[in-house]
């Protein structure tokens, strides 16, 4: 039996190695996505985003075992950096994850390199998880907290945390973080100036583009798990708003796009890449940049008409 | 093929770093954790008090190579066999156990015979965890 066919039947050992090929080599698992991504699309993903610190993880596990009691199947993929020196990674989410046992599958990733908050592997995971069954996912960045937008790609439906008194409120509402959100959770709401954060971030949405969905802001204690059946329910809401709004079937479209051109790109690299290296031009190419001879873009340009 | 991109085709090793039971120290599963990092691994830390489930668990959604457990207890004759047991109902026997603490020698012997590849004591260098970890995995 195949991969993929393993994790249809719901495999728990199958998905965790089809986790490592998306993660390792994309295309070592094309065959994988292939077969499972008529099973995909289905459910809900929630992207938890924020600076380091907010409780992040702390939110995602409480919203886990929430959604869990409310009889969702419920999948958590946590990123956090890779060192850009030796590429090597502390996962540590699992600290603030109460034992949950398989109910819930979660995958610790490591961005490798990959800029914007995620792993590269993020989509294809999120695809292998649905595959596998989970109609929950939530998906957590690295803390960064001004230009990790690339969630907004990969969630139907983005929560950035914040907490009151992180400097300067308006620092922390800076444009992108603020364009993202769908849901504002001011966290750790017992500490001074959250009604404060609050009001301002009420303002601030109030002053943006109008939209069909104003985002909420909501106040919480994850820890204490005060505040977090009412972000679930928000959640909720603005799904069925979603999935009601005439604009969906453009989303989806603009979603599929994005997939496509990125495949795209990475084909046509890997075809180009690797034929260039075998008939040597390639490390000649790169020698006349390196050396000034030839730019960036020409030495491109260069390659791919050579081969054509 | 650059640099750059072998790396990204290879995989990194996977290592867990457990703390089964109830002691509350974890000072030495962070020194080894962060010296696994830094050579190049990923590493993922379960945090305090773990039951063997729950390890065996994570390690199988996290598909990792290699399982360490840290133990200053004195249960380690009774937490490392659960966890080796688990491992092996999950059909997860390749995966390399190891385990560090305060483990008496007639001790360490026991556990070598159920599996475990190798128990690091106090005063180890991590330079030597790194290099067993390498060895184990048969993987830079």
């Amino acid at each position: 039996m195949s991969l993929g066919q393993e994790i249809l039947r719901g495999d728990r050992r199958a998905l965790a190695r089809a986790l490592t090929l998306v993660e390792s080599d994309p295309h070592a698992a094309d065959d994988i996505i292939a077969e499972v991504y008529p099973h995909t699309g289905h459910g809900i993903v929630v992207g938890v985003t924020g600076a380091p610190g907010v409780g992040k993880s702390t939110l995602v596990d409480r919203l886990a075992g929430q959604f869990l009691a409310r009889g969702r199947k419920v999948g958590i993929l946590a990123v956090d950096p890779s060192s850009p020196f030796t590429g090597g990674a502390l996962l540590g989410d699992r600290v603030r994850m109460e034992g949950r046992g398989s109910d819930v599958f979660m995958r610790s990733l490591a961005t490798r390199g990959h800029l914007g908050g995620l792993a590269r592997a993020t989509p294809r995971a999120i695809q292998l998880l649905q595959a596998f069954g989970k109609d929950l996912i939530l998906l957590e960045t690295v803390g960064a907290g001004q230009s990790e937008v690339d969630i907004m790609g990969f969630a139907d439906t983005t929560i950035v945390v914040v907490v009151p008194g992180l400097g300067d409120d308006v620092q922390a509402f800076k444009a992108g973080i603020l364009e993202i959100g769908d849901i504002f959770v001011v966290n750790k709401s017992d500490r001074p100036g959250a009604d404060q954060t609050m009001r301002e971030l009420r303002q601030m949405l109030h002053l943006g583009p109008q939209r069909t969905w104003l985002p909420p802001v909501l106040s919480a204690q994850a820890q204490q798990e005060i505040g977090v059946a009412e972000i679930a329910d928000a959640i909720l809401r603005h799904s069925e708003v979603r999935l009601t709004d005439p604009e969906q079937r453009q989303r989806r479209m603009q979603e599929a796009e994005r997939l496509v051109r990125d495949a795209l790109a990475d084909q046509l690299v890997r075809g180009v890449v690797s034929r260039s290296q075998a008939d040597g031009r390639w490390n000649e190419v790169l020698a006349e940049v390196a050396e000034r001879r030839l730019d960036p873009a020409g030495a491109a340009r260069a390659l791919h008409l050579e081969q054509d | 093929m650059t640099e750059t991109e072998q790396r990204a085709g290879t995989r990194p090793i996977r290592v867990l770093i457990g703390k089964p039971g109830l002691d509350g120290h974890d000072r030495g599963a962070k020194i080894v954790a962060r010296a696994l990092r830094d050579a190049g691994m990923e590493v993922i830390y379960t945090g305090l008090h773990q039951t063997p489930e729950e390890i065996v668990e994570a390690a199988l959604q996290e598909d990792v190579d290699v399982v360490g457990l840290s133990i200053l207890s004195g249960a380690h004759l009774t937490l490392v066999p659960a966890v080796i047991d688990l491992l092996q109902a999950q059909n997860m026997g390749d995966v390399v156990v190891v385990v560090g603490g305060i483990i008496p020698e007639e001790d360490a012997e026991e556990l070598k015979k159920l599996g475990v590849k190798a128990v690091f004591g106090p005063g180890t260098e991590t330079d030597e965890i790194v290099r067993f970890t390498r060895a184990s995995v048969g993987r830079a």
